[in-house]
């Protein structure tokens, strides 16, 4: 079965607190200039409950419904338009980002 | 070799998970973000490989369907959609994410009793419901902010008597509703009643909010999408969710503290304040003069400056004048004037929008600099030019106590030789406030569309060259 058996839900909390830490502390050093991106790239990393629903989507016929079936097909369509759009305008936004003199030297490299 | 086999999954979650980290930790230069972003790409194909791979995944064909589908709505969204229209995406993929969220948790609590039953523990329960009650109102909250900042929706506040009680006496009853399902998980009529009251109170807990509190609410709810799969990995057993979820909610809570510090609010200030609705009394119409210029006059101002600091705002995205932007930044740095771009947190509808914008059109990123260390700067200026920014330059902010923006941090633009203020109409901005500074003596008004305005002192430039 997909879902948790044994309730190990100490360990839980302590590997959400850790990463919560770890995240308010990389984060707090992303410059305001990137907000934008970084707001675009954690909701990408955040559709990885794609991984969830691609569970449910594939389960055996005897153990799933119709219902969880129509589910899990939705939210896989969801999580994955979130994780191809994110990344993907995320990388748009970022290569905008050009320091002073950086044009002129591509342009250069293009001739 | 076998033991590799039969671990695939948990090590490409591993591998995912120390990815993501990465991912984030190389977003914070603009010289390596974008390798951060190829991380969290490597790290997501690789748990998805790992769980199509893993053996609980026995049937492939709707995965395929789901994939596709997400994949046709997410690209295109993606490579055409224009960079002023960035917030709206942004809400629609908070949307999504927690949409994913609620259908998931939904599917397993179904799950525990059709088609063989097994009863989920009271702490799975606690988990799937705050799952499911969290993706629900992040899901409606969300569509509701695309809503308005699409225009689909007014922006201004949309308020009534006893709306808090309300809002608050729908949470609490699905919360109550939540609770009953957790004691008794075979009352499973009460479950689509549950979702319904907490997409209702996403609704509800939205219509109150005015564009100019859109950033701080968009990082909320950036938060609580990122909370809602950190708690779908507490009902799987699943550490990579919890991790992923936890780093999304983390962000999510930082945005929207910078947010709220930088308009000087709360929490509770941004959600229940109904921040911005008109006033109809505030200083009826006291006669002031006001200067109102012309565009040759402020490009032969600039002309003789040496120092420019443009200050840019939602006014500047409305119009889409970026890329007149530019063209004005390229004159003026031809002649020799130090142009330089201040950036006030909440400028635009959402965190970082207007240097997303201004990187669209080109211009350095060393150029746009952050409230904090360009204050210092304006004193020194020749002209501060205000591109459709409006409460974040009132000096108001600073000294007049009874200002609804006073102890705002603002960009000292009145402290500029010069101030030009590129405007439609006289009309009060978002907040219904009027700006004093338009009526300083050192203020220069340059009414009529940014876009048209900017190209035309532009075009004055040029021309005089």
């Amino acid at each position: 079965m997909i879902l948790a058996e044994t309730s190990d839900f100490s360990s839980y909390f302590f590997v959400f607190l850790l990463a919560a830490f770890l995240g308010l502390e990389v984060i707090k050093r992303v410059s305001p200039l990137l907000h934008t991106p970084l707001m675009s790239l954690t909701n990408a990393i955040s559709a990885i409950s794609v991984v969830a629903a691609i569970e449910i989507c594939g389960l055996e016929k005897g153990q799933t419904s119709v219902l969880a079936t129509v589910l899990g097909t939705i939210a896989v369509a969801a999580a994955f338009a979130n994780i191809v759009g994110g990344f993907m305008i995320t990388d748009r936004m970022l290569r905008m980002f050009k320091p002073r003199g950086a044009d002129k030297a591509s342009a250069k490299v293009q001739k | 070799m076998s033991l590799f086999i039969e671990n695939f999954s948990t090590i490409t979650y591993l591998l995912a998970a120390a990815l993501f980290i990465l991912a984030l930790k190389w977003l914070s230069n603009p010289a390596t973000a974008r390798r951060g972003n190829l991380a969290g790409e490597i790290g997501m194909l690789a748990a998805i490989v790992g769980t199509l791979i893993g053996h609980h995944v026995i049937r492939y064909e709707w995965i395929l369907v789901g994939l596709v589908l997400g994949s046709l709505i997410g690209a295109p969204m993606a490579i055409w959609m224009p960079m002023t229209a960035v917030p709206q995406r942004t809400a629609l993929s908070h949307a999504c994410g927690a949409l994913a969220a609620a259908l998931v948790g939904t599917a397993h609590y179904y799950l525990f009793f059709k088609p063989i039953p097994h009863p989920p523990t009271t702490v799975t329960m606690i988990f799937l419901c705050l799952e499911i009650l969290l993706g629900s109102l992040t899901f409606t909250g969300s569509l509701m902010a695309f809503g308005k900042l699409q225009d689909l929706l007014p922006t201004r506040p949309m308020v009534y008597r006893g709306q808090n009680i309300l809002n608050f006496a729908i949470l609490t009853l699905a919360v109550l509703c939540a609770a009953a399902v957790v004691i008794q998980p075979a009352w499973t009529w009460l479950f689509p009643l549950i979702l319904l009251l907490a997409a209702t109170f996403g609704v509800l807990l939205i219509l109150p909010i005015g564009g100019a509190d859109m950033p701080t609410v968009i990082a909320l709810l950036n938060s609580y999408a990122g909370l809602s799969a950190s708690m779908m990995g507490f009902v799987l057993d699943n550490r990579l969710l919890i991790i992923a979820g936890a780093l999304d909610g983390a962000s999510g809570l930082i945005l929207s503290i910078v947010m709220c510090k930088a308009m000087n609010r709360s929490f509770t200030n941004v959600l229940f304040g109904a921040f911005g609705q008109v006033r109809a009394s505030a200083g009826a119409a006291e006669k002031k003069n006001v200067r109102s210029g012309s565009p040759e006059e402020a490009a032969q101002i600039m002309e003789a400056a040496q120092s420019v600091i443009v200050i840019p705002g939602y006014g500047m995205a409305v119009a889409q004048a970026q890329h007149k932007v530019r063209e004005l930044y390229d004159q003026l740095s031809k002649r020799g004037v130090d142009v330089k771009f201040a950036i006030h947190p909440v400028a635009g509808r959402m965190p970082g929008h207007m240097n997303v914008l201004l990187a669209e059109a080109e211009i350095p990123y060393d150029r746009l600099i952050e409230m904090d260390e360009i204050n210092g700067d304006f004193p020194q200026c020749d002209v501060a030019l205000v591109v459709g920014a409006n409460d974040v330059v009132n000096p108001a902010a600073r000294h007049d106590q009874s200002s609804p923006i006073f102890g705002m941090p603002i960009l000292d633009a009145d402290k500029a030789r010069t101030v030009m203020a590129i405007k439609r109409t006289m009309n009060p901005g978002f907040a219904g406030i009027e700006n004093e500074l338009y009526f300083a003596e050192n203020c220069m008004m340059l009414f009529g569309d940014a876009k048209a305005v900017i190209a035309s002192v532009a075009r004055e430039l040029t021309e005089s060259n």
